[in-house]
């Protein structure tokens, strides 16, 4: 009987250290519960970000409504931003103290970060295809789309590993806002393509004085020919332009290479005349377009209602702005017949939570925003395309797309070319690979032309000597020495490591011998009674 | 029998919480991969200190005639913090001879905590210019002057000097504009929890002022004020004379007055 009872405990001691293993603060994974439970109220969080835009916000709001209506029982609490970055900061605060919100618009490198935690982030790919729940399932009550119908290319960015981890929202891309009349005041007709040689070329000349200090091309004491939004971005493109390597799809560090450095000190030669400058340094690419002291502002699509003479929404005072007509155009590129663009734009993610039902609620009103209404209002805001084939080959979107022009608000011509600037290109656009530490590689890459563009406006000595010296710095600022860590997602997806299937095979074998001693114990008391 | 069966089960129990160890470690180290930005941030000095060089402090005159983009060092006192994230610091600074922007200094959370208004810092970094606003950029360093007298900036009265060019001169400094009449209110994201864009009134002409959430925050007792105008009231306003494609004064208190 001691024996029995010694045994009993020790059972009792391994079944411990099991949960003790797996620890308490893992969430279970996502179950897709049967039904929704419509007796029952929930709250869910939805973190959204707008560009600065009104109209924006009032989607957001009108789409909440909407889908409050068909779903009583489920209250969505909108919580606005207008910075992704902001997002992801307190993304990561609330992953610490377990408050998430339910619904949040992201990046799919964010989320490689979010994944971090064990089951934060919902896995999709079963919801996806849920008979009841799925993607314009039977028990969905509002005409969704389906899976199909979410073009495969946006789709595929939200995939991390094996499972998709987000739905695409909106999609952008960069473009290039030219002032065409100062480009042919230069001497210069613009080509169809516009290549980074045309950039350079008339951005340099665009630096001509008069005998007072004015550039010629303005005639004001402030031109700045070329300017770059996101400059991670730039860094990026440039090298997909070049087919030249920034990362492998496991998170391996490729950006610090030779290209990058020739790239870096050929910006460098266009800073020192003053040509080129960044957003973070000099201020908005809209701002200075519009006010005539810019030629080439490379910007989202998205931000196209703030381009242009005529832009509806602006920054600068009224007095400031110069008449121009304007050119979209994509981003420069080294191969003018084989372009290539970043894919940008919100995503949304949904976290998980305890209740399935809630995590239920969720993901219905995330496909909620996949409905046609919400894509095409979304989509008029700003020069975002819609997500879904639905949408955007749905008779209201073309028609929106085929009045160009028609005012300088909702059918502003800059804003209109932008989204179709961007539907011509899906094919050419791309992404970089996502892994747990892609956000620091993707920072690293605009760090390197920051700090290049501000070294040289501080008169500071750039060459291969300082690149090599950055190159050192930004991978330790980044913490991207240790690329097996900075894959952490990835990694969490493969195979179990060796140590622990070993753990995992004693502790079976352990169990096994337990099972057989209490059997052949049992065996010999009854033989013995 | 039992024996083998008792070491196997303590060997097992002892691998089960060294893999259990293991694993937290292997946690955080992921987590540090994934938000690594919070440890470390861009340091830009003037000035090398390492050899013991330590650069002249420059008066505010000297700072102001420096040319964009120079190295600059300065002395002044905490009058406002903006923002810390991320070990990087904004905040408002002034001495009795004029006021400095500081956008992003390099600063621990523990030390951001020391910058109570009064407090005097040397900074190092660059002057630099966006959008209007001169500033020090991103990546200055700084220290507190341990033992330095303190010096809390009283609201200069600038309600004349709206709308003339002599306004720029006191670009930073803690200002009051009086009698001023609301005409807008509107907030950033169409409702509070945001900036505040307001449109004040003087003499026929309008001008812009903001509140800055981050300086302010959304319970304090100005951003509810602000919240709460409404078009026509009178109002004395105090805040920083910020700059953004023109003045755009960052109200860090308001009283209605009609």
């Amino acid at each position: 009987m001691k024996r029995i009872l010694s045994l009993v405990l020790l059972m009792f001691v391994l079944a411990l250290s099991f949960s003790s293993c797996h620890g308490a603060k893992k969430r279970d994974a996502f179950i897709i519960p049967d039904e929704f439970d419509t007796s029952k109220n929930y709250e869910i969080s939805f973190w959204a970000k707008n560009d600065t835009n009104l109209t924006q916000v009032n989607i957001y709001k009108k789409a909440i409504e909407d889908f409050e209506a068909i779903y009583p029982n489920i209250k969505v609490n909108l919580r606005l931003y207008t910075d992704y970055g902001r997002i992801y900061q307190d993304v990561l605060t609330n992953i610490a103290t377990g408050t998430t919100p339910n619904v949040c618009i992201t990046y799919p490198d964010h989320i490689a970060t979010y994944m971090t935690g064990e089951n934060n982030v919902v896995p999709l790919t079963d919801l996806f295809v849920d008979e009841k729940f799925g993607l314009a399932g039977s028990e969905v009550k509002f005409e969704a789309p389906t899976k199909e119908e979410i073009i495969p290319k946006f789709l595929e960015e939200c995939k991390l590993g094996t499972d998709y981890y987000a739905v695409p929202y909106m999609r952008s891309t960069e473009a290039c806002y030219v002032n065409k009349t100062y480009v042919e005041k230069l001497g210069y007709t613009l080509p169809d393509v516009l290549t980074w040689d045309f950039v350079w070329e008339v951005s340099e000349a665009a630096m001509a004085k008069d005998a007072d200090g004015n550039f010629l091309v303005n005639g004001q004491k402030t031109m700045i020919p070329f300017i770059y939004k996101s400059t991670d971005n730039m860094m990026i493109s440039m090298l997909r332009q070049l087919d030249e390597p920034y990362s492998t799809s496991r998170g391996e560090i490729l950006l610090f290479n030779d290209t990058t450095k020739s790239l870096l000190l050929e910006i460098a030669e266009h800073t020192e005349t003053k040509a080129f400058c960044t957003f973070k340094i000099i201020g908005y690419p809209a701002n200075f377009l519009n006010a005539g002291q810019c030629i080439f502002a490379i910007d989202s699509t998205g931000g196209a209602t703030w381009m242009g003479s005529d832009a509806p929404l602006v920054d600068i005072p009224e007095e400031n702005m110069v008449d121009f007509e304007t050119a979209v155009m994509t981003i420069p590129q080294f191969d003018a017949e084989n372009p290539k663009m970043i894919s940008q734009g919100p995503s949304m993610c949904i976290f998980n939570k305890e209740d399935p039902q809630e995590v239920l609620a969720s993901w219905l009103f995330m496909q909620f925003m996949l409905t046609n209404e919400v894509q095409i209002s979304y989509s008029q805001t700003e020069g975002y395309i819609p997500v879904t084939s639905k949408a955007q080959e749905s008779p209201e979107y073309k028609d929106y797309l085929s009045r160009e022009g028609e005012d300088n608000d909702f059918y502003y011509d800059i804003k209109i070319k932008a989204a179709k600037l961007m539907i011509d290109n899906i094919e050419n656009s791309f992404t970089t690979a996502v892994f747990n530490g892609s956000t620091s590689l993707r920072d690293a890459a605009g760090q390197l032309i920051e700090n290049v563009t501000k070294s040289v406006r501080r008169h500071q000595n750039v060459d291969e000597e300082y690149i090599e010296t950055l190159y050192e710095d930004m991978t330790s600022l980044y913490h991207l020495d240790n690329t097996e860590l900075s894959a952490g997602t990835v990694s969490s997806l493969s195979p179990l490591p060796l140590e622990s299937k070993l753990l995992i095979s004693a502790l079976c074998t352990v169990w096994v011998f337990i099972l057989v001693y209490l059997a052949v114990s049992t065996i010999k008391k009854r033989k013995n009674t | 029998m039992k024996k083998i069966l008792v070491v196997l089960l303590a060997l097992v129990l002892a691998l089960a919480m060294v893999a259990c160890g293991d694993n937290g470690d292997a946690k955080d180290t992921e987590t540090n991969a994934g938000t690594d930005t919070t440890l470390d941030t861009t340091v830009d000095t003037a000035a090398d200190t390492e050899g013991g060089d330590v650069a002249a402090v420059m008066s505010y005159a000297d700072y102001m005639a420096a040319e964009l983009d120079a190295p600059v060092v300065i002395e002044a006192y905490v009058q406002a913090k903006q923002s810390w994230w991320d070990n990087k610091a904004t905040i408002y600074t002034q001495d009795q001879d004029g006021a400095y922007f500081i956008y992003e200094m390099v600063c621990s959370e523990e030390d951001y905590a020391k910058l109570v208004p009064g407090t005097k810092i040397r900074v190092n970094g660059f002057k630099t210019a966006w959008e209007g606003e001169v500033e020090i950029a991103s990546g200055a360093t700084f220290e507190i002057i341990e033992g330095a007298d303190t010096y809390v900036a009283e609201p200069v009265d600038l309600t004349e000097v709206l709308g003339t060019e002599e306004l720029i001169n006191y670009q930073n400094q803690l200002a009051s504009f009086k009698g001023m009449t609301v005409e807008a209110v509107e907030f950033k994201n169409g409702e509070p929890g945001d900036d505040i864009y307001v449109t004040l009134g003087l003499g026929g002409a309008s001008y812009s002022f903001c509140v800055e959430f981050y300086l302010t925050g959304t319970d304090t007792e100005v951003y509810q004020t602000v919240s709460a105008l409404e078009v026509g009231n009178v109002v004395d306003v105090e805040g920083f004379v910020y700059w953004y494609q023109g003045v755009n004064p960052h109200i860090t208190a308001v009283t209605v007055v009609g």
